[in-house]
């Protein structure tokens, strides 16, 4: 997984509460058996016509949005679906980082697994970002994880939290799987003794 | 020892690895899978040359794309995407050495409507898929939740699953629910209190009179659209319904096995005392048949009501009800009874069970549809036989019923199952996004009774009084 350290983006203002994964990624696109190539398909309802046409006043479709890394949103991003289509779309995109005052749970979750930053930040905050970014490509948005802040364009900054875990991770590149095995004793351990208490398992 | 909640109990029991940061190696006893989430996990697995730790404990069958028309052994009625990807987990299923049932099979179906049929899924055990809707499974006191594809090549390399813990919540629901009130009227109103966040970070108990009266069926309903609410997953302390639901099961325990397993799965449930991080409760006869009007699952209404004025809400809920109206081609205001319906839809992992068609098929008995087109899509095979056997199919198809085969149909229109463009729909399945059962097809969310009134109606109807 490639490595999240700091960025510095434009910023698309997305100012709605509830963007589903659905809307992130329609299901006509969950037909493939790739993890890439999903970008061009993000937001697809939203960005495109029944024609294919882009839809000119869509925030990606602006010439001021088009290279945008960061994503400010409203409550609840990501909710529904436990499509992982929906992170890789926005990476294939080339989102680095999304900013909301709250995510859907699975969604957050998927983000860390494909070089996501998925910030939380209070409403307030959120919204001098939104204004932030609907300055358009002029107002780049820095994100930094070793020191978790977020920093708009005039110098204000906002301190986010982050699971020490996943910031790890993030930081590093990790691949959860080989670090798991290398507890492979503990879960060895785990199951020889599951086998005993819950034999029917 | 200090009290517990069901959760806590549960977690305890599959902790495999603690850091000190309380991250966890959380062991995984079951681990579902279905054909458009877990092709790139397999492959993934392939890349890296490595092997599933527990196959015995997987279990794959095909229900996203897979047709529901009569003719689906015809590999034509597939596109040639969806094909593609059914194909992908036959050729993972045999090659990884899984457990499967191939859309020939009459056991194929849902996968959560699966799981709990075949006897997988079993009281205290850790159940995930690549799937949100996971959270059915919690109806049998099991910890099961939705995982993203990366989660799912974890699971199959490693069987368990890095996490921390979740909150606790308990959602009380007192007293008896009032008649033609049912499951889901009952977590369409949940959420409608708590909102699509409210459960964010939590995991829901559900517990009270209105939910030990439930059948199982109605608990799998109930903690289906937990993950609606926004919880990681939603339990119900199992009890004599649930032991009595799984007894004899192909893949339950038989003989002392079975007497061991009861003897546990009777400890599970939460102490008197335990610590709730939340609490919500609703009385039983609050509850109305309900209906959403919006694009999201918080938008839910009796229908004895009226569209509500955009300007009702608050922050950026104001601009989301305006959008949803225009959406929905609805106007504040306006009765929801009022509301004409083009297309009903029964089926779903949260309303495609036996009782599910049963109370539509209470409701339809007799009688004729008035909207354009209506269809039953039983949650699997075995449910459809079931329904067969008992007449159901005959009372839906003479009604003017589209009878169809099992899968996720119209829930989730990624078969040709779909909506059109302004087409209006009820429908039993859980979410009502935009576009989610087509391209700008409009949804409204009702109970299988409720979905029953509309299709004789032609409008959005209070089933109470065709009762």
């Amino acid at each position: 997984m490639e490595k999240f350290t700091k960025i510095s983006g434009v910023a698309a203002p997305l100012p709605l509460v509830n963007i589903d994964t659905d809307m992130i990624i329609p299901k006509q696109f969950l037909k493939t058996i790739k993890r890439s190539g999903l970008g061009v398909n993000l937001f697809d309802e939203m960005r495109y016509d029944r024609q294919g046409n882009e839809i000119a006043d869509f925030v990606l479709n602006k010439p001021a949005y088009r290279q945008a890394q960061i994503l400010v949103a409203g409550d609840n991003f990501g909710c529904g679906s436990s499509r992982e289509h929906a992170p890789w779309a926005l990476a294939d995109f080339g989102i680095k980082s999304v900013i909301s005052t709250s995510f859907a749970d699975i969604f957050y979750n998927n983000c860390f697994k494909n070089g996501i930053l998925p910030i939380v930040l209070p409403q307030e905050a959120v919204d001098v970002l939104m204004k932030d970014a609907e300055k358009g490509s002029n107002a780049r948005i820095e994100v930094d994880l070793e020191a978790q802040t977020v920093t708009s364009s005039d110098g204000q900054s906002f301190k986010f939290d982050v699971d020490a875990f996943k910031k790890h991770c993030l930081l590093n590149g990790l691949d959860d799987i080989g670090l798991t095995m290398e507890k492979a004793k503990s879960i060895d351990n785990f199951e020889a003794k599951a086998a005993m208490e819950r034999p029917w398992v | 020892m200090s009290p517990k909640t069901l959760y806590d109990k549960i977690w305890d029991a599959h902790v495999a690895h603690e850091s000190e940061d309380g991250t966890c190696l959380l062991y995984i006893d079951r681990h579902l899978v279905h054909e458009v989430t877990s092709p790139q996990a397999f492959e993934g697995l392939r890349m890296a040359g490595r092997k599933l730790r527990a196959p015995e404990k997987t279990i794959a069958v095909p229900d996203h794309n897979v047709p529901t028309t009569l003719d689906r052994a015809n590999a034509k009625t597939m596109t040639e995407e969806s094909r593609i990807q059914v194909e992908a987990l036959d050729t993972n299923a045999k090659d990884f050495g899984i457990h499967y049932y191939p859309v020939s099979d009459v056991r194929q179906g849902i996968v959560h409507i699966v799981g709990p049929e075949q006897g997988w899924t079993l009281p205290g055990m850790t159940v995930v898929c690549g799937d949100s809707h996971t959270a059915t499974h919690g109806a049998f006191g099991a910890l099961a939740h939705g995982i993203g594809t990366s989660e799912v090549e974890h699971v199959l390399a490693t069987q368990t699953l890095i996490q921390k813990k979740s909150r606790n919540m308990k959602v009380e629901i007192t007293g008896k629910l009032r008649p033609g009130v049912t499951a889901k009227d009952i977590t369409l109103s949940v959420i409608g209190a708590t909102g699509t966040a409210g459960g964010t970070g939590y995991v829901i108990e559900y517990c009270g009179e209105a939910i030990r009266d439930l059948s199982m069926e109605g608990r799998m309903t109930v903690c289906n659209m937990a993950i609606e609410g926004g919880a990681r997953a939603g339990l119900i302390a199992p009890d004599e319904k649930t032991f009595a639901y799984c007894m004899g099961r192909p893949h339950a325990p038989k003989g002392a096995a079975w007497e061991a397993a009861v003897a546990w799965w009777k400890t599970l449930y939460s102490d008197d005392d335990a610590h709730w991080d939340k609490v919500i409760t609703l009385k039983g006869e609050d509850i109305a048949p309900v209906v959403t009007w919006g694009t999201s699952p918080e938008d839910v209404l009796p229908i004895t009501a009226n569209v509500p004025d955009p300007a009702s809400f608050k922050g950026g809920k104001v601009d989301a009800a305006q959008r949803s109206l225009d959406y929905m081609g609805l106007t504040a205001g306006q009765k929801l009874t009022d509301i004409e319906i083009d297309t009903v839809f029964i089926g779903s992992c949260t309303n495609g069970r036996i009782e599910d068609l049963r109370a539509a098929a209470a409701i339809l008995k007799g009688k004729k549809i008035k909207v354009k087109r209506a269809m039953v899509v039983p949650g699997s095979g075995l449910v459809r036989a079931q329904a067969e056997e008992e007449g159901l199919a005959d009372i839906f198809k003479e009604a003017g019923f589209e009878w169809r085969l099992a899968g996720c149909s119209m829930c989730l229109a990624m078969n040709p199952d779909q909506l059109s463009e302004g087409e209006r729909c009820a429908s039993t399945s859980n979410r009502n996004f935009e576009g989610r059962q087509g391209y700008k097809g409009r949804t409204h969310l009702v109970s299988p009774a409720m979905a029953a009134a509309a299709a004789i109606t032609g409008h959005l109807t209070d089933v109470r009084e065709m009762m």
